[in-house]
């Protein structure tokens, strides 16, 4: 399943003409692998000794159907959709960023340290949008190295980007227990931003603006890669580079720009934990979304509402297990499970599937 | 310097090569891997799955060389599924090595929660097996000559592997299959099959270097315990190219590295572990950045072989 | 698998004169193409058997099949008389068939001894001073130099060669299949190979050569089959080669390749004359070292309304040249005037802007994107121009509205133009691309084999097209290798030799042989 296939899968889903063959088709491939992939975690589960049903119906009622689970569903979206949407733009374009976690990590740090020093000099909001372009910059040049190496040496992102985020993570590390530590509190953290000052909340609810700020990112996305003529020039880039030099395009200028728009994302949705949720850093915290979100994007193809299901259904599942884990006594690492089960259940369906259209065509 | 006193460098050393030999074997097993023509993201899950069930066995039967196998073969079921899943099917590796490493990040915590809750039983020490007289040499034998069974296996399969490279068919096959797959076709070897048995092969390496993680150094499995240590080991093994001799340099580097704080620890000196943590993946952006263009990797690395398609 | 640890005491044959090979009424099709129509071909030990053809004329398909790549759908292959099927490369060598192919089989990180040890049983040690000394031996009988130790990535093209043919025939094979062999070789090399391939036939070993290089086959051939759109179109005995001049063989073989003068489409020139404009593209001593083949020195000029040919087998720097025109590649040296401006510094959307258009050969490689839709594809070049992008967002009416009218126009037989392009065929595909490029304000053209691959009914609309871009005052600058077409079409054609314009000739009576001497003797006369 390479970009290509999944944007040309995407491309096909969003042809209209061929009627129901091909909605059955594209609902076997997005809902056949789900649901194969849920009886399969419901076998894991009931080796274990536990009741597949009695869990998932526990984790959706804990997780959808109580107000403040369901509230805190929504609010765990917020940094995911901008992963989300760094992920997309990247990947459309062609390019591996998997260093995510670093350029996440990083800028959580940062905006944890000045954000509490500032809130006395500036305004409440004009604090906000300094934490929120605090962290974009700092994901950004944390994604520099590697987009350098990329266009102008060839280098392997991949290699580069993983390299990174390990370095950012441990450079996160560092920041927070010698130089942002908060001198009141014994424990290894940065300053804490007070709750009044931190991303309003939606309406008398307990859900994080991050929320909006995430899907409006996501959606962002999805319409500036679909929609815009920027939008295509990085799809022609991620589709064919070769047609893209034949039409002009500059690549490596390209290249550096995916780059800095997809880890500045990344570094906003560590802006956004911070300021909407949790209001400082500790040490050695890493909630490692980045890799996470690799595999829910590509069971989106790429597409930016598909990843707002798929983020929604996993911040879900990750919210409903962890009550479940105390509760049923499930532990909550067993949405990893799903999603992974997910994903190979998926490949293997769109194995199947293109296997049975190239006999057709024979 | 009091700081470089002799229980200070054989702390140093002993840590080295304590959080050296995980990488050695992992490192090794991806090398064989990319000669192949497989990059093998879904090491990290390997190794981990490896360090659980060697845990688990060895806990269980209270047989370490049992954990061991154990490790290996839990290594090798993950790398079944990606071999099924990229080299087979030819479905992307990126993704599904991610995807690998998820679920064993995920069921490994899940099965070992199921087992012991949250308690962390522990294994004894692993016994040591001192060649003597060698273990007799000041300094250097305790570090070298008096250690475990993996431990000088790892070391002996450094120098298997750079045998099989230079010396055996199997070598050159392997060598074609990364470099040129069609030629090995067309030579009559199976490319997909040498693909398949490299994969299992990298899987059991992985499994073993998790196990000796969980047996050895920690004696105790907890979840998410590899730590990276697989993604450092892709790296490792990018950078050697195609030497053996040099994951293990690079191994014995990291692990010094990584062994670097716990040593500065005795010595009563107290840097943040994450400074020296930093310290190979700085050097490897280093070397990235002067080698540059250098860096190569086997020519069809990364694609499924289709016979007839150039 | 053979062992290769004893050293043959000599190289595996057949008695001279009996067909090794056969190929009897073979046919195989691809979808949308019939790749090779019934052919027989016969191929007898002690002799070089030369199958010439254009790129497209199915050469490839048939050393596929030889050498166990591909099955043919009809007809059989016969190996000493008696029928077989020839499953996989390994069968082929087993068959005694061995095949070096355009693009080298060797390992490029293993050395010469290695690539020869390649395929032996896994668990042994390969035996490498063995090895090396029948190599040794064997290079030593064919009058070749090869050093076992080196590494194969330190050899030239033609010593990596050398190696492969010594290796064929040390794993036992008495056919020995050369597929495009000088293509990659420099011209002293491809003299060698020649000369090596007199060796090898005078060894008794039956030698099949694969070439579009009409002196080549003359020089080394014994017998000449020539292939034309997939079919046997002739076959020349060595008798008749041995008995005619050389000049005879070329115009007889020519006629075969071309279709004979005087019949059929094409001989005629249908361009009527007429007053052409002023000069719209001014190239001078132009030369660049960017890409595979050097361009040295090219300078030609073409007025409005007129259409330049050029001609020249293929991988002779056309392709180059075009890609330098355009802007793909840079210009190391000379100037390139486009209505009188200067443009050899530009980009290629600068030079797409001031009128010039490059309507490449390879539709789908960089052309096309092929999971895009058709009504994306149209837009390729003009990312972001109004009135398809309004402050950089997409209006769908408008693109829609475009692709309709481009499907119409030019005839393009799409489910429909969000139809992803990758799934039309090679002649709709070419259609895209001639509406992306010849609508709007386009000045001069470059069409780079412009019908290669293309059906009879695709060549025709595609010649129309040629012909209405210059009739609209275009200036047309027409890349080809088929020569029927250069003669219908262009005003005047220019050959293509070594990265060198060798000449260039007015499109009259005499063009056909002015360009057939030039094309064979590299303007050197």
């Amino acid at each position: 399943m390479t970009e290509q296939q999944v944007i040309a899968a995407a491309t096909q889903s969003g042809a209209q003409r061929d009627g129901l063959a091909r909605f059955m088709r594209v609902l076997g491939l997005g809902v056949g692998p789900l649901v194969v992939a849920l009886v399969l975690g419901g076998l894991v589960l009931l080796i274990m000794g536990f009741n597949p049903v009695s869990y998932y119906a526990y984790v959706v009622q804990r997780a959808i159907f109580s107000p403040s689970g369901f509230e805190a569903t929504l609010t765990r979206m917020g940094p995911l959709l901008l992963i989300a949407a760094s992920l997309i733009v990247a990947f459309r374009a062609g390019i591996w960023n998997l260093g995510g976690d670093g350029q996440y990590l990083l800028a959580a740090v940062f905006v944890a340290a000045i954000v509490p020093l500032t809130l006395g000099v500036l305004p409440v909001w004009a604090n906000l949008l300094l934490g929120l372009l605090i962290g974009a910059a700092v994901g950004a040049l944390w994604g520099l190295l590697p987009a350098i190496l990329k266009a102008w040496q060839g280098l392997n992102e991949i290699i580069t980007t993983l390299m990174m985020s390990f370095l950012g993570v441990s450079l996160a590390n560092v920041l927070v227990k010698l130089a942002f530590l908060d001198p009141a509190t014994t424990t290894p953290q940065t300053r804490t931003l007070p709750v009044e000052a931190r991303l309003p909340r939606l309406f008398d609810t307990s859900v994080s603006s991050g929320l909006i700020i995430g899907l409006v990112a996501v959606i962002a996305v999805h319409l500036i890669m679909t929609r815009t003529s920027f939008g295509m020039r990085l799809r022609l880039v991620g589709a064919n580079p070769r047609a893209a030099v034949h039409a002009g395009l500059s690549v490596p200028t390209l290249t550096i720009a995916v780059f800095a728009i997809s880890a500045a994302l990344a570094g906003l949705s560590g802006a956004v934990d911070i300021l909407g949720t949790h209001g400082n850093v500790r040490a050695d915290w890493n909630p490692a979304y980045s890799l996470t979100v690799v595999p829910l994007v590509f069971l989106a193809r790429l597409n930016g509402f598909g990843s707002i299901a798929y983020v929604f259904l996993f911040s879900a599942l990750t919210i409903g297990g962890e009550s479940a884990a105390r509760r049923i006594g499930v532990p909550s690492f067993y949405s990893l499970v799903i999603v992974a089960i997910l994903l190979v259940t998926l490949g293997l369906a769109e194995y199947l599937d293109k296997r049975h259209q190239e006999r057709a065509r024979r | 310097m009091a700081l470089f006193t002799q229980s200070f460098i054989i702390t140093l050393f002993l840590g080295a090569i304590a959080a050296g030999i995980p990488l050695l074997l992992a490192g090794l097993g991806e090398q064989l891997s990319e000669k192949t023509g497989v990059l093998n993201i879904g090491l990290e899950g390997m190794m981990l799955f490896g360090a659980y069930t060697g845990f688990l066995v060895a806990w269980s039967s209270g047989s370490l060389a049992l954990g061991f196998v154990a490790g290996a073969a839990g290594g090798m079921l993950v790398a079944a599924l990606m071999a099924l899943l990229c080299v087979r099917l030819g479905l992307n590796q990126i993704v599904i090595g991610i995807a690998l490493t998820l679920a064993a990040e995920g069921l490994t915590a899940l099965l070992h929660f199921v087992q012991f809750s949250r308690t962390y039983p522990r294994l004894d020490g692993v016994p040591t097996w001192p060649i003597w007289p060698l273990s007799e040499i000041p300094f250097v034998g305790p570090i070298l000559f008096d250690n475990n069974v993996v431990f000088y296996l790892a070391i002996v399969l450094v120098a298997v592997f750079a045998w099989v490279y230079r010396q055996t068919n199997l070598g050159i096959a392997l060598q074609a299959a990364g470099d040129k797959p069609a030629a090995l076709d067309a030579a009559g070897v199976d490319v997909t099959n040498t693909r398949t048995t490299a994969v299992l092969v990298t899987g059991a390496l992985a499994g073993l270097g998790g196990a000796y993680m969980s047996i050895v150094v920690a004696g105790v499995f907890v979840p998410f315990m590899t730590h990276g240590n697989g993604f450092i080991a892709i790296v490792l093994a990018m950078l050697a190219r195609g030497r053996p001799l040099w994951v293990l340099g690079g191994a014995l580097l990291f692990g010094g590295s990584l062994s670097m704080t716990t040593a500065l620890q005795v010595a009563g000196v107290d840097i943040p572990t994450d400074v020296i943590q930093m310290l190979p993946f700085a050097m490897v952006m280093i070397v990235l950045l002067v080698a540059g263009r250098k860096a190569a990797l086997p020519q069809a690395l990364g694609e499924s072989f289709v016979r007839g398609s150039r | 698998m053979q062992a290769l640890d004893q050293a043959p005491a000599g190289f595996a044959t057949t008695p001279s004169g009996a067909p090794v090979v056969a190929l009897r009424d073979v046919t195989k099709r691809f979808p949308g193409v019939v790749a090779n129509d019934d052919v027989t071909i016969e191929i007898r030990s002690g002799e070089v058997h030369v199958l010439l053809g254009e790129n497209g004329a199915g050469k490839s398909t048939l050393v596929g099949m030889l050498s166990g790549l591909q099955q043919p759908d009809e007809g059989r292959i016969e190996i000493d008389g008696k029928p077989c099927v020839v499953a996989s490369p390994k069968q082929a060598l087993a068959m005694g068939i061995g095949t070096v192919f355009q693009h080298s089989m060797l390992v490029p990180s293993l050395t010469v001894i290695d690539n020869f040890a390649l395929g032996g049983p896994w668990w042994k040690r390969p035996d490498r001073s063995g090895i090396a000394a029948a190599i040794r031996d064997a290079a030593k009988r064919l009058a070749l130099r090869v050093d076992p130790d080196a590494l194969v990535s330190s050899l030239s093209l033609g010593e990596r060669q050398q190696v492969e043919i010594l290796r064929a025939l040390m794993r036992g094979s008495r056919c020995l299949i050369l597929d495009e062999a000088t293509a990659m070789l420099t011209p002293h090399e491809a003299v060698a190979l020649g000369e090596l391939m007199r060796r090898l036939v005078a060894q008794g070993i039956a030698v099949i050569f694969i070439t579009h290089k009409l002196n080549e086959a003359i020089a080394y051939g014994d017998r000449i089959s020539v292939l034309r759109l997939g079919r046997k179109v002739g076959e020349i005995d060595p008798e008749t080669l041995r008995g005619a001049s050389e000049s005879e063989t070329i115009e007889r073989i020519i006629a075969l390749m071309f279709g004979t003068s005087g019949s059929g489409e094409g001989s005629r020139r249908e361009r009527s004359p007429r007053d052409l404009g002023g000069v719209v593209i001014d190239v001078k001593g132009l030369s660049s070292d960017a890409g595979r083949i050097p361009v040295r020195d090219i300078s030609f000029s073409v007025r409005a309304g007129e259409i330049l040919g050029i001609a020249g087998i293929d991988g002779n720097g056309q392709k180059e040249l075009a890609e330098v025109l355009a802007g793909q590649l840079p210009c190391d040296s000379g100037s390139i005037l486009l209505s009188g401006s200067e443009i050899g510094g530009a980009s290629v959307g600068e030079r797409r802007n001031s009128g010039l258009r490059y309507v490449t050969d390879d539709r789908l490689g960089e052309g096309t994107v092929g999971t895009f839709p058709v009504a994306t594809n149209f837009l390729l070049k003009d990312i972001g121009s109004t009135p398809f992008w309004q402050w950089g967002i997409e209006r769908p009416q408008e693109i829609r509205l475009q692709a309709e009218r481009h499907v119409r126009d030019f005839d393009i037989r799409t489910p429909g133009t969000q139809t992803p392009v990758g799934k039309l065929s090679g002649g709709n595909i070419q259609k895209v691309l001639l509406a992306r490029e010849l609508t709007g304000a386009a000045e001069a053209v470059i069409f780079a084999k412009p019908t290669y691959g293309l059906d009879v009914n695709n060549i025709r609309a595609t010649r129309k097209r040629i012909r209405e871009a210059a009739d609209n005052g275009k200036a047309v600058v027409l890349i080809s290798t088929d020569l029927d077409e250069l003669l219908e079409l262009a005003d005047r054609i220019a050959v293509m030799d070594r990265g060198r314009l060798v000449g260039i000739v007015g499109n009259d009576d005499d063009a056909r042989d002015a360009i057939g001497r030039l094309m064979s003797t590299g303007g050197g006369e």
